[in-house]
């Protein structure tokens, strides 16, 4: 399957959705207040919240007064080009190559795809040829370093490990530690869920980030946030709160392959600016693919994307 | 932060307006509506179903003198929230594990909605109420998700059924059942794998579980951040497997939980119970009321107190409690406070949860704050303890004294001392009657 069909599949039901939405509120009709609230609903119904809605119908009402668009195709092209524009500035990769070893520390609420999201990453920079080494620094849920462990050996690859119960920066010290005796160009660490209101969790999350630091300078590169797309607006808090703690240099939204749309994508560009690296599409290993705004906003707004 | 403030604020603003118009009409109402629909979209509650909602409230408040009243704002969210209870159902309805033994409960939902651990809570819940639990682990799929059930009962002394060869989930069941009847087990508690509900093949495998187990209860297990798309994963589930309640997961967060009004809308069927936290206790039985100040934002304060008790030991809050009661709240007690108050995060985030606070938002210098913090405990650490215990004798000559030793001004001591009156003040009248009082006079008036 080529890279673009992924990219069909896992957003064609987002699409069709939003555009059997779309032109079932304009076809046929000259454009009214009406059209609008359905584009609205289309909106909202993404989870793309109330505030960024009304201000995207909120400029199409106006193009519309201004007599800029007339039909359907008009509505169309303007949505998608406003989100494109939107979305460019956050399609942004994650510059691996900047650093030896690179590192990248996962987060997220539980349950959100972190520790399947690490084995596809660590795949595709396999494919690339590159060294990867995962440390398993969620030494709290119960069989998470199992977990890991299953998908490292499916991938060929070494993990970092303690006991369940220990501490997740003597693990983080550790793989860090490995990873640059042992050459890796991409260092990978699991890390338990958390809920980013739990304080004290931030805390460990902290020291997790401050170990690394200490042993790789201006590690971790990479403070990856991995968000999952049938969460609604709670998921604007969970990337202010993580933000604001640790800083976080990349998201990832998983689950995509599911009818939830992911437009909380857009206040977050909106608002926080901070680059999606990956959208996941399902729970194979390759089922990780770049994201592209381009890509995203016509799968969103129904445009055949160009191949 | 504090929704519910916001909510209340606009509502008086537009019930201003209309002041003099006697009666609720059809049009003097729009605004108000937009307000109450605003706050439940941003709470997650689904666009068709907040719609129909408010179809509803408006039926309900048409004709009714809430004009006259001198806060028609807050009669008119109090009848909202009077809905919204009714439609969260109005009591809570409990497990039924009624029947012959082995009595299956089967969990599904998608992945990654905490399935494993609920299964684990429940079971701790029904050894509690002296039962013989069996956990069955048939998620086949997800790397380590047996390993993880198994540890949880070996945590919880409670069994777990697993083949671990097979890769067939209905195979698992047959074969848990004979197990657990020979063993005297007299509930079976059912872990599945984590699937989309338009997972048709998938899908039909869980229905498969469900035809053979005959389970007593099916309960379907939702994440409580989920999002607009909570409406399609539900009836999806019901109707293609047919659910008999729902369990809410991560609700210990700062999601505003909208979705369970929606899951309740389209399936008609209870929300059971509700996840706290990560820990196998973190399981409660779910309340309507509670969950719908929450989705109106008043949910803050109900976390506040939650989280406080996190951190603070009961005994310590209990004392703090009587002393706020008879007043005997000191500056030596301030101090602790503080210290304690530190622990449960930062200024920020622990005053966005009061509802009165939100004014505040954007205005107030955080880090300013914290030192201000700091110069409070600096100022208060010079006073003896006598002072502490006794502030009304800390007169003019003791004020420059305290300064000096604190490397602060008499205008900062005079300043502190205002706070603490102030600050007294509040927390006896916030902990009148608890957090239900505190509530009530949210509501009333
Ligand atoms: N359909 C789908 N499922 C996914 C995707 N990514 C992860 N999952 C599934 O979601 C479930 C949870 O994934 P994990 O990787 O264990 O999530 P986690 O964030 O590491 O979970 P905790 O460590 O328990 O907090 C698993 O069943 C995964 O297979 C995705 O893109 N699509
Ligand atoms: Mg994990």
């Amino acid at each position: 399957m080529s890279l673009f069909d992924k990219i069909k599949n896992g957003l064609a039901r987002t699409r069709d959705q939003l555009r059997t939405r779309i032109e079932w509120v304009v076809k046929g009709k000259p454009i009214d207040e009406d059209a609008f609230e359905g584009i609205e609903e289309a909106l909202i119904l993404a989870d793309a919240g109330f505030e960024t809605t009304e201000i995207l119908v909120a400029s199409l009402k106006e193009k519309w007064k201004r007599g800029q668009i007339k039909t359907t195709e008009d509505i169309q092209t303007s949505m998608i080009e406003e989100v494109e524009k939107l979305l460019l500035p956050i399609e942004r990769h994650i510059p691996t190559d900047s650093k030896k070893p690179f590192v990248i520390l996962t987060i997220g609420v539980n349950g959100v795809g972190k520790t399947t999201t690490i084995a596809k990453l660590a795949n595709i920079y396999r494919t690339s040829k590159k060294k990867v080494l995962l440390g398993a620094c969620d030494t709290f849920r119960a069989a998470a370093v199992e977990q890991l462990e299953v998908w490292a050996k499916r991938l060929d690859m070494d993990v970092i490990k303690h006991t369940e119960g220990s501490d997740p920066a003597a693990v983080a010290y550790d793989a860090t530690k490995a990873a640059k005796a042992r050459g890796i160009d991409v260092l990978i660490l699991d890390t338990a869920g958390r809920l980013h209101t739990k304080v004290n969790l931030m805390e460990e999350m902290k020291k997790i980030k401050r170990v690394i630091t200490k042993e790789v300078e201006g590690a971790p590169h990479e403070i990856l946030l991995i968000i999952d797309a049938t969460n609604g607006q709670n998921t604007i808090s969970q990337v202010k709160t993580f933000h604001e703690a640790l800083n976080i240099t990349g998201i990832v939204v998983t689950k995509l392959d599911g009818t939830a749309k992911g437009g909380f994508i857009l206040p977050i560009a909106h608002l926080l600016k901070i680059p999606i690296r990956y959208i996941g599409v399902g729970e194979k290993m390759d089922d990780l693919i770049p994201f592209s705004a381009r890509d995203f906003s016509r799968a969103l707004f129904g445009d055949k994307p160009e191949t | 932060m504090a929704m519910f403030e916001k909510l209340q604020e606009r509502l008086e603003s537009t019930f201003k307006k209309l002041k003099g118009y006697g009666k609720l009409s059809e049009t003097n109402i729009k605004d108000s509506l937009r307000e109450v629909r605003i706050a439940l979209l941003e709470a997650d509650v689904n666009y068709k179903v907040a719609k129909d909602f408010l179809e509803k409230v408006k039926e309900k408040v048409l004709g009714e003198d809430v004009l006259s009243s001198i806060t028609p704002g807050q009669q008119f969210i109090k009848i909202v929230y009077n809905e919204l209870c009714e439609l969260l159902g109005k009591v809570n309805k409990p497990l039924d594990v009624a029947g012959s033994p082995p009595v299956p409960v089967l969990l599904l939902g998608l992945q990654g909605s905490g399935k494993t651990t609920t299964a684990g809570k429940l079971a701790l819940l029904l050894r509690k109420k002296g039962r013989k639990p069996l956990l069955v682990a048939t998620d086949v799929y997800r790397p380590a998700a047996i390993d993880q059930l198994i540890k949880l009962g070996a945590q919880l002394n409670v069994a777990v059924f697993s083949l671990k060869d097979s890769k067939d989930p209905l195979a698992i069941c047959r074969e848990a059942k004979a197990y657990a009847m020979k063993n005297g087990f007299d509930t079976m508690i059912v872990d599945t794998a984590g699937r989309l509900h338009i997972d048709d093949g998938m899908v039909e495998e869980v229905a498969n579980q469900k035809k053979f187990l005959n389970p007593r209860e099916t309960l379907l297990i939702i994440d409580a951040m989920t999002g607009q798309d909570a409406v399609t994963i539900a009836t999806a589930f019901n109707e293609k497997v047919g659910i008999d309640g729902i369990i809410l997961t991560k609700l210990d967060g700062d999601t505003r939980g909208g979705a369970a009004i929606s899951i309740r809308a389209v399936t008609g069927k209870p929300i059971k119970f509700i996840g706290v936290g990560e820990k196998l206790d973190a399981l409660e039985p779910f309340h309507p009321e509670r969950m719908a100040s929450r989705i109106l934002g008043m949910g803050d304060v109900v976390s506040l107190v939650e989280r406080a008790q996190e951190v603070f030991d009961e005994k310590q809050a209990l004392d703090l409690e009587k002393k706020i009661r008879k007043d005997e709240f000191t500056l030596e007690d301030f101090k602790d406070q503080i210290k304690q108050m530190r622990k449960l995060g930062s200024m920020e985030s622990i005053i966005s949860m009061f509802p009165g606070f939100n004014k505040f938002k954007g205005t107030i210098d955080f880090s300013a704050a914290e030192k201000d913090i700091k110069k409070t405990e600096a100022i208060i650490s010079s006073m003896t303890r006598r002072e502490q215990v006794y502030p009304h004798i800390i007169d003019g000559n003791r004020r420059v004294r305290i300064a000096k030793g604190s490397g602060t001004k008499v205008q900062d001591v005079n300043e502190l001392m205002k706070k603490f009156m102030e600050t007294k003040k509040m927390m006896k009248k916030l902990t009148k009657g608890g957090l239900k009082g505190l509530q009530k006079q949210l509501l009333s008036k």
